[in-house]
């Protein structure tokens, strides 16, 4: 019996996830990586595996982010809800959003997925997920701020895979059936050679696709039986990188940290409508304030001319050659086949087509603002009847 | 046959007369992945053994080239700017990224042999 976890420890402090060995055997360049060795690319190399993505399927291991358990005897999503500013109370039970956890001033402590369940009793439950590197200040937030009202449990042995890319609902299915069905940001329970999984219809990379909880013994089996369907390849973090970039989302610690408000990184669309009418979250002053006056800043894409990219850090000046921001994400795009770039911009100057420069080694690249997604997100619609 | 040398920041060298044509080695090539930019140096830039020659461009990161030799840039291969995954493809041959006019010979002497270099990589791994 393996009872392997996605917490090994390695004599270097460098954790390994339950699929390590299979990336080794696929020929996986591991790199240290929110405290796990992962595979940053395969042999086919990024380039490919970014169209691999966005033509076929790709298989990522995202075992590295924190899995845990919300509950109470009632109202599990009213407690939720004191320390993010999403709509979880209406949230229907198979469903999910993306929300962020607030501190007191309104800053990102960090963004997750938290997915509306209900037990045997028919008792609510939120299943909840988090970025590996903040996971275990993310889980002590959540026991300090909702101890003694809801009961709070780790998953540390489970492991979680992306399968995403237009062929992902038929090579899931093929394994799982029905989940071809379900629709975006919806979630079940269900299993997969005797072993419970949660497959939730969602991603980063602007895709169709799932990600699949398992418990750590029994993913690399899952693992294998997808990368033997056709269409099916591993893909590392470097792809899962410019994928999710030209997807326009955010990368938490470049774009979204503790000072950056979701009103200034652009995720108003994740703040439900009461939300903003009732308030009750973390930082909502600020978040209320920015709402009805806008933020002084805010997050934009950019599109530099040429063929050079613009990285993290680099400097946003007005044609004039004022400083009026910075690079928070910048890269190659292989889809968009172009640089790409995210950045804060003063909100003067955030109009989608005006012009910027960003400095690069000591150099203005003239740039403009873009609007974002910079490829079209290509979601799974539920036709309708 | 002209004479290859390769250097520890991975280029490698080809003397032809007084003049170095430089590149970044196969070697070099695998470990930066997709090449996607290439910041050239603009012909008659001077540039210093140990200085920046131009800046490299992959999918993952930015990495600087340093000049191997001391001298006067004399061509740069312009080629690399509308097709910069030639450095991918052939980083030894088309991939080649400047021609340098060399002001020291001297400091062809410090510079690998093929053998030496082959050894220095597998030592480094």
């Amino acid at each position: 019996m393996n009872t392997q976890t996605s917490q090994e420890n390695t004599p270097d402090g460098v954790k390994r996830t339950p699929l390590y060995d299979l990336h080794v055997d696929r020929g996986g360049k591991l790199v240290p990586f929110a405290g796990y060795s992962m595979p940053i690319q395969f042999p086919a190399g990024i380039m490919a595996e970014h169209g691999h993505t966005r033509s076929q399927a790709g298989l990522f291991d995202v075992s590295h982010m924190g899995q845990a358990w919300l509950r109470a005897p009632s109202g599990v999503a009213a407690l939720m809800e004191r320390l993010v500013p999403g709509e979880i109370q209406r949230l229907g039970v198979g469903r999910m959003r993306y929300t962020q956890l607030l501190n007191a001033d309104g800053g990102i402590i960090d963004d997750l997925m938290v997915t509306k369940f209900e037990d045997g009793n028919g008792t609510e439950e939120l299943f909840i997920v988090v970025n590996g590197a903040c996971k275990d200040g993310d889980f002590a937030h959540i026991e300090r701020e909702l101890s003694g009202d809801a009961e709070f449990e780790l998953w540390p042995e489970r492991a979680l895979i992306a399968l995403q890319g237009p062929k992902a609902a038929e090579a899931l299915a093929s394994l799982i059936p029905g989940v071809e069905d379900m629709t975006f940001m919806s979630a079940r329970k269900t299993a997969y050679e005797g072993h419970d999984v949660i497959v939730s219809r969602c991603g980063y990379t602007g895709e169709d696709g799932y990600e699949i909880s398992i418990d750590g013994s029994a993913v690399t089996n899952l693992a294998q039986h997808l990368l033997d369907l056709p269409g099916v390849q591993p893909i590392g973090l470097g792809a899962r990188d410019s994928l999710r970039l030209e997807a326009g989302l955010c990368l938490y610690g470049n774009d979204i940290d503790e000072t950056t408000s979701p009103v200034e990184a652009n995720l108003v669309w994740s703040i439900g409508k009461r939300r903003r009418e009732e308030g009750g979250f973390p930082g909502a002053g600020r978040v209320l304030k920015e709402l009805s006056d806008g933020p002084a800043r805010v997050l934009v894409g950019l599109a530099p001319e040429g063929r050079a990219p613009a990285r993290h850090g680099a400097a946003i000046q007005s044609t004039e050659g004022e400083d009026i921001g910075i690079v928070t994400s910048g890269g190659f795009g292989p889809t968009y086949e172009g640089p790409v770039a995210m950045g804060y911009v003063r909100a003067a100057h955030a109009g989608v087509g005006g012009e910027v420069n960003l400095i690069v080694r000591g150099k203005e690249l003239p740039a403009k603002i873009a609007p974002l997604p910079f490829v079209p997100h290509n979601y799974y619609r539920a036709p309708k009847n | 046959m002209s004479d290859v040398k390769y250097s520890e920041e991975h280029e490698w060298i080809r003397v032809e007369g007084d003049v170095a044509v430089i590149g970044i080695t196969d070697h070099a090539q695998e470990q930066l992945g997709d090449v996607v930019f290439i910041d050239l140096p603009a012909v008659g830039t001077a540039v210093e053994k140990g200085g920046d020659a131009a800046v490299v461009e992959s999918v993952k990161a930015a990495s600087d080239v340093y000049a191997p030799l001391t001298g006067e840039i004399v061509e740069v291969n312009s080629a690399l700017e509308d097709d910069p995954a030639k450095v991918n493809a052939d980083a030894e041959g088309d991939g080649w990224f400047v021609k340098i006019k060399i002001a020291d010979t001297s400091e062809l002497e410090g510079l690998m042999d093929a053998d030496a270099y082959k050894a220095f990589v597998e030592a480094q791994s």
